[in-house]
């Protein structure tokens, strides 16, 4: 019983990060029509930087996280305004395209600054584990749970409560009328890109130093984000979210009780059974945003 | 005629290959470039003629390639000539199964399922000890053997790789000829229309998926028994993304277009190799990628082809030949 309350708690940590890259996968996807294959590059993206702050600056956690999410939004909007405006219209598949050589390519570029060498981000939490009864979590996990909470709930109130989130929303729903409307759907895009990028980056500077940072870390990180997505149903922010968390217990579940080596085919199998079965999300009535 | 020439051209040099050849590095190249054409071209019989982007296609790879050795290693030890077919046969199943159960989606979500395919089976290579020797792979595959001979030199090895490569190539044309083929150039353009007229879409995608899955095997297979040596980097994601940038570059939904790709991305990295090293290679496919996507949408092939057949008809009006990646 109580190995399997631990099991739970871990699963809900790592599940929070996924939730992350989920709910800025699912905006993306379900915003812009676009197979984000370059996710996971971002979470990579958002480690080094976190890693590069700390490491060599010496800057605070807080602020190393801070500096993350900056550079991920900068580069996730250019990528938008280099790449994808121009190729808006086009048809979904040629997009996939162009993001699978911005994935291999930022991989690619990731291993030629940093080296194929995993590196340890240092942290400023202490490694002994809290006890809260039965449970234990370390003082890292503990923030980065309650971070992940608290950037979902951030994401929620852009999306539900701005005049950016509703234009947001409106885009989601119906792009034309949108635009007759009004909404500046190219800035829209650029933003949402951005959004999501920043997003994914958080949850990699957040999980860079639970485990450690290397290049192609982010290729489970894009499979975990789609899994996520793919759970919650597309553009669907609270699927994403409770997705996340499910995903992140069952692999938790999966590693303790089946086999740790497989702990990875959880997500894959996921993406399988419920696109096979069912293809609108776990959770959907119908495709929405929100 | 153009198209006649070349063709000559190349067949005799690929015959006469191992004569003119003499350093064994570049015969090896020129190996690795013919298992890659059979690659380049299973992948292209689904992405170019259905429009269906399979990113697991390292698993049909990886699962020929450990097909083979584990039928030629002991306990099993029979004979190359068996193992092939085998090898072919297995993935072949591997790619109904993926098609029958994925092919009911299409686009993004068919690409997905294939990733996921391609990464459970990864991990059941790594995991599943007592069949694959895990991590460390099955060394001593034996090289194939011809009544008394043994196939070991790389001359005797590229007329083999050749002859399936020429194979493959036949297989595809006849198919891509045949009724099946437009069939799936049809459910390529506009599925409901073709559905409309008859045309069981789901039964022809899924006959696409394992033909090509079972070419992907037949290259496994040459690539075990060539390399002599199986192990899960068999199914790393950047075969895939190899075969993908071949498809692409060379002419997607063409005949030539994967033979040229995998000539070119062969050779071209191998004489870059001294100046560049291997991760500036990597990124630069990703940079080529997305310079095809913008700049040379339908290939080198169709490019071509298109440029000289204007040129002949100078003068009249320019028409653009529908390409199979136009922008709609």
């Amino acid at each position: 019983m109580e190995e399997l309350l631990q099991h739970l708690v871990n699963g809900l940590v790592l599940g929070g990060t996924y939730a992350l890259l989920g709910i800025g996968l699912t905006l993306i996807f379900g915003l812009m029509s676009v197979v984000n294959f370059a996710h996971g590059e971002f979470y990579t993206l958002g480690a080094y930087a976190a890693f590069a702050s700390l490491a060599l600056t010496g800057l605070p956690f807080f602020v190393a996280l801070l500096v993350a999410i900056a550079v991920g939004g900068a580069l996730g909007a250019l990528t938008e305004r280099a790449l994808l405006r121009p190729l808006r219209g086009h048809s979904i598949d040629t997009v996939m395209l162009v993001m699978i050589g911005v994935w291999i390519a930022m991989q690619n570029s990731e291993l030629l600054i940093w080296g194929g060498v995993a590196r340890s981000i240092p942290h400023p939490f202490p490694t002994a584990p809290l006890s809260l009864g039965p449970l234990n979590i370390a003082p890292l996990r503990l923030f980065v749970v309650v971070t992940a909470a608290a950037l979902i709930g951030l994401a929620w109130l852009v999306i539900q409560k701005t005049r950016l989130g509703t234009a947001m929303r409106a885009t989601f729903q119906d792009r034309d009328t949108a635009a007759l409307m009004g909404v500046p759907i190219g800035r829209i895009h650029t933003i949402t890109f951005a959004f999501g990028s920043a997003l994914a980056a958080a949850a990699g500077a957040l999980l860079g130093p639970v485990f450690l940072a290397y290049p192609s870390m982010g290729d489970l990180a894009s499979l975990k984000a789609f899994s996520v997505v793919i759970l919650g149903g597309l553009g669907n922010l609270a699927g994403a979210t409770v997705g996340g968390l499910l995903l992140g217990v069952a692999e938790e579940l999966g590693a303790g009780y089946v086999s740790s080596g497989y702990r990875d085919a959880v997500g894959f199998v996921a993406i399988i059974l419920v696109l096979l079965f069912r293809p609108a999300g776990l959770f959907a009535r119908a495709e929405r945003i929100g | 005629m153009i198209a006649r020439t070349a063709f000559a051209l190349g067949g005799v040099a690929a015959l006469t290959a191992p004569l003119w050849i003499a350093n064994p590095y570049y015969l090896h190249v020129l190996i690795m470039a013919g298992i890659f054409t059979i690659l380049a071209l299973s992948l292209n019989l689904l992405l170019g003629y259905t429009g269906q982007l399979s990113l697991g296609h390292a698993a049909f790879f990886g699962i020929g390639a450990y097909t083979s050795a584990l039928l030629t290693l002991p306990p099993v030890e029979v004979s190359f000539w068996i193992a092939l077919p085998a090898a072919a046969a297995t993935s072949g199943l591997a790619g109904w199964a993926i098609g029958r159960l994925a092919l009911k989606l299409r686009g993004a979500y068919f690409v997905l399922v294939t990733i996921s395919f391609a990464g459970v089976i990864s991990l059941v290579s790594i995991n599943w000890m007592p069949l694959t020797n895990g991590p460390l792979g099955l060394p001593g595959v034996p090289p194939p053997t011809v009544g008394p001979w043994t196939l070991r030199t790389k001359t005797a090895y590229w007329y083999v790789v050749l002859v399936a490569a020429t194979l493959a190539y036949v297989v595809c044309h006849r198919l891509v000829a045949s009724r099946i083929g437009r069939a799936l150039v049809a459910l390529r353009e506009n599925e409901a229309l073709a559905q409309s007229v008859g045309i069981d879409g789901t039964r022809y995608l899924v006959l696409a998926a394992v033909v090509s899955a079972a070419m992907a095997g037949v290259g496994g297979s040459l690539y075990a028994h060539y390399t002599r040596f199986v192990s899960p980097e068999v199914f790393l994601f950047s075969y895939t993304v190899t075969m993908v940038i071949m498809v692409i570059a060379g002419g997607q939904g063409t005949l030539a277009g994967p033979v040229v790709g995998a000539l070119l991305f062969t050779a071209l990295p191998e004489a870059l190799r001294e100046a560049i090293a291997w991760q500036w290679q990597m990124l630069a496919y990703g940079v080529v990628l997305i310079l095809c996507v913008f700049f040379l949408p339908r290939g080198i092939v169709p490019t071509v082809t298109g440029a000289a057949r204007s040129l002949r008809t100078a003068g009249g009006p320019f028409k653009m030949r529908r390409g199979s990646d136009t922008p709609e």
